[in-house]
């Protein structure tokens, strides 16, 4: 085994009274990959704003060759070689793509101006590298969850580190995007950087990863070579029981058509869409990143306008851009970027978890702490968030409970039509299990379900039927028995037949 | 956070005890019941208008207007009253509908074109404020039946505290039960924080707006008739200037001025501390433009003042290894 490059013995991180980690030991050696897996909540983010300089330690050291590291932010952390993508993309939302890219280390030249032709090229080949279709010139505002996430990419990428720290970098990309940013990741490792990998997908883990490290509670249990290893023995160490089926998908049948959307066209989104889902049914939108999933449930759900077509709940039409309206028609959207869309990072658990139902909770028009905490409580209490106090700011919370959060949120609301635009986003197993069972058992309740997620297994496991999206247009209707690996990925990338 | 917008509640109130127990000690006449009379005479326009503003910035808006509406609806409250209009309630409801449409200009350009409120305030602070002159021009209207005028300043039977703030204090339960017990209130604190995210829970953001806009105009209308009757003159100046007044007020009580924080106990008990100050300092002979510096330097404190605690924190956490 080649030696150690970066180092970290005995350290623990506390906020208030939670301990996030514990007497945590990690290493990281030159030309390998290394998996860290762990529940919701575990440390792991913690464990990576360490590394990034963002946290100092309460204890313990960090050496990187040898050499003790002492951070004290994250521009430290770069000059050291250490490169940091983070669990939450944090562009700056004004600024170009290649600007938010170079942020800091602008290329320059004469009269120390900044060089944008170069920025602009240099961006380009970044994203050429990637595989990833994305203009450098336009502003990060706007961008879709998973190209904010490739942008941290190409950004982290760029910086040519010794030590590349990953967390979920994978979560919101699907299987073509992933296998690309593998390619890249195996080159640098074979260049010699140390590579630190943190995902929920442990197909992922177990191909790019030599060795994995397991966490629990904050404390390190297990590092071993992924060849001793098992996804089964994994799961259990970071669990500490056997999970359940992963895909508990109940037999329905299925109703009278709930949600109907008609020839639903936005310029420069998607153009006439039309798809009904029955009660009871499951539906999965797939597609590839850029595919307009996330554009049509927008629309749907009222947030965006379209310019033609029509969306109907239970036969009557909802009005076009009107999210309170379609609230109220039992709608429910769980949208795709929790920190952007799906939270106020800001407010306490319980203002979040009610947020949609603020109406029906007040008593006489009086909306009082008590019926919000016990709502939010009921629920949180349902989907394992992992809190200090309800009253705590939602930020304070591990990514993967931020989005528990947000799925509370919507599904306290009872609706009718729930679309969930990747559900389980940063969600461990053994949660990712329950919100399963629950979506399942919500369909066989007579919900309609429209579920985008970018996880092929979830698609196959879960629908009842998948519908799939290229370049903004409807390409194929597949039913659960046809819907395999193959016929999906044909129609997502533009060689439908169906 | 709920915990941190108690303390600095709590910080004000404090203060203001402090202030009020050291004036009453070192001034002359702070003791005085007389002075705590015009204390609150003079706080009353500016609560009444503190109440809205505080809930605009919590969405992160700001209405700089609300002097020149004030003004305005003084102007045509006189010209109203010179032209034979002689009920009073009459007088009032029109004022109030007056100052409600000013509001909603303000809203309309804030909410319909998605123009930002500082630049559209601005804009009407000095449109609103030209349109006074336009209608009274250098005029002062203040042949009001004298009825009026002791009626607006009556005090409370066996003090000396003038019975409006007790309309004041009743508006502010209010106010305070929308912004801190009522679902609307949610929304305004969601919207100031992410309005995005408020939107995708089903908040209307921008119609909520345009209300608090219409809100904070028929306040400071009302405030307006209240200004006119307590000096009996109705004059295009009436009331330069006193949304610095409010503003200050407002984040001295804690609200951020980017929106989605704060309460309004301590933006009410800013009122007063500002007040009693401005006050308790006049009687002590200071002179006046020490006095704006004073109130200046208050300001900046509020706004830097949360800032430079959360660097310390964060400073103080950071090494701590
Ligand atoms: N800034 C903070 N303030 C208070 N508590 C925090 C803060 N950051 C993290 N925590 C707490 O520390 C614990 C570990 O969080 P961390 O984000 O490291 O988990 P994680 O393993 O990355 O989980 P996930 O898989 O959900 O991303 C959690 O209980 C979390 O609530
Ligand atoms: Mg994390």
């Amino acid at each position: 085994m080649s030696a150690s490059l970066l180092t970290l013995d005995g350290v623990s991180k506390s906020f208030g009274a939670v301990a996030a980690l514990r007497d945590v030991r990690l290493e990281l050696a030159g030309g390998q990959v290394h998996g860290l897996v762990g529940e919701n909540g575990a440390g792991k983010s913690t464990l990576v704003k360490i590394l990034a300089g963002v946290h100092a330690p309460d204890a313990g050291t960090v050496t990187l060759d040898g050499q003790p590291l002492r951070l004290s932010g994250p521009a430290e952390a770069r000059a050291a070689g250490i490169a940091v993508i983070y669990q939450e993309p944090t562009l700056f939302p004004d600024l170009s793509v290649a600007e938010n890219i170079f942020m800091g280390r602008q290329p320059l030249r004469g009269l120390r101006r900044i060089d944008t032709a170069k920025m602009r090229t240099d961006a380009g080949e970044l994203f050429a590298r990637l595989g990833v279709h994305l203009d450098p010139d336009r502003p990060a505002r706007g961008l879709s969850i998973a190209d904010q996430q490739l942008v941290e990419i190409a950004k982290a990428i760029s910086l040519d580190a010794r030590v590349l720290v990953m967390d979920e970098p994978t979560a919101a990309l699907s299987g073509v995007e992933v296998e690309r940013l593998f390619a890249v990741t195996r080159a640098l490792r074979d260049a010699g950087a140390a590579v630190l990998f943190i995902s929920h997908r442990f197909d992922e883990v177990f191909a790019l990863c030599q060795r994995i490290t397991v966490m629990r509670d904050g404390r390190w249990v297990s590092t071993d070579p992924v060849d001793a290893l098992t996804v089964d023995v994994v799961v259990r160490r970071m669990v500490g029981r056997e999970v359940s089926a992963m895909y508990p998908k109940q037999d329905t049948t299925v109703g009278a058509p709930r949600l109907q959307v008609r020839g639903l066209s936005r310029d420069g989104a998607f153009a006439d869409v039309g798809f009904t889902v029955h009660s009871g049914e499951i539906v999965a939108l797939a597609g590839l990143v850029g595919a307009g999933r996330s554009e049509v449930c927008r629309a749907i759900f009222g947030i965006d306008r379209y310019d033609a077509g029509e969306v109907l709940v239970d036969g009557v039409r909802l009005s076009n851009g009107d999210t309170a309206a379609a609230i109220k028609a039992g709608v429910a959207l769980v949208p795709e970027d929790r920190r952007q869309q799906g939270l106020v990072m800001e407010l306490s658990v319980q203002r979040n978890a009610t947020l949609p139902r603020r109406w029906e909770l007040a008593r006489g028009g009086l909306l009082l702490g008590a019926s919000e905490r016990r709502a939010a409580a009921a629920w949180a209490q349902r989907l394992q968030v992992k809190a200090g106090r309800l009253t705590d700011a939602v930020s304070t919370l591990s990514g993967g409970n931020q989005q528990k959060v947000v799925l509370a949120k919507w599904l306290a609301t009872k609706p009718r039509v729930l679309i969930v635009d990747e559900p389980t986003r940063g969600i461990d197993v053994g949660t990712k299990a329950e919100v399963h069972r629950l979506l399942s058992q919500l369909a066989a309740e007579g919900v309609a379900v429209l579920m985008v997620s970018s996880e092929l297994p979830e698609v196959l496991g879960m629908a009842d039927r998948v519908l799939v999206m290229h370049e903004g247009r409807l390409t194929a209707d597949i039913p659960r028995q046809r819907a395999t690996e193959e016929s999906v990925m044909h129609a997502a990338t533009g060689q439908a037949d169906a | 956070m709920v915990k941190g917008l108690r303390s600095w509640d709590a910080i004000v109130l404090l203060a203001l005890v402090v202030v009020a127990i050291v004036g009453a000690l070192t001034i002359d006449g702070v003791a005085s019941p007389r002075f705590w009379r015009f204390v609150t005479l003079e706080a009353i326009p500016i609560a009444l208008i503190a109440l809205p503003m505080t809930l605009v910035i919590i969405t992160g808006e700001i209405d700089l207007s609300v002097a020149s509406v004030l003004g305005l609806t003084c102007t045509v409250m006189g010209q109203l009253w010179v032209s034979g209009v002689t009920s009073l309630p009459a007088l009032i409801a029109i004022c109030l509908l007056l100052g409600a449409a000013l509001g909603a200009v303000n809203g309309l350009f804030i909410t319909g074109f998605g123009l930002p409120s500082l630049a559209v305030t601005i804009g009407t602070l000095a449109l609103y404020r030209g349109l006074a002159y336009v209608v009274l021009g250098d005029r002062a209207v203040s042949d009001y039946p004298q009825t009026w005028t002791t009626a607006a300043i009556k005090p409370i039977p066996g003090t000396t505290i003038p019975w409006v703030i007790l309309v004041v204090a009743a508006l502010a339960v209010v106010f305070a039960v929308v912004l801190h017990a009522m679902p609307i209130g949610r929304g305004l604190y969601a919207m100031g924080n992410n309005p995005e995210a408020a939107r995708f829970a089903g908040v209307n953001v921008r119609l909520t707006k345009f209300w608090l806009f219409v809100a904070s105009g028929a306040m400071s209308a009302l405030a307006g008739v209240f200004w006119t009757l307590r000096f009996a003159s109705a004059r295009a100046d009436n009331g330069t200037g006193i949304e610095l007044a409010v503003v200050a007020a407002v984040l001295l009580g804690g609200v951020s001025i980017f929106g989605g924080r704060g309460a309004l106990l301590g933006v009410l008990a800013a009122v007063a501390l500002l007040g009693v100050l401005r006050n308790g300092l006049q009687l002590a002979y200071v002179p006046a433009n020490t006095l704006t510096v004073i109130t200046g330097l208050l300001l900046i404190a509020s706004v830097v003042g949360p800032n430079v605690v959360g660097m310390l924190r964060r400073t103080l956490e950071r090494n701590r290894i």
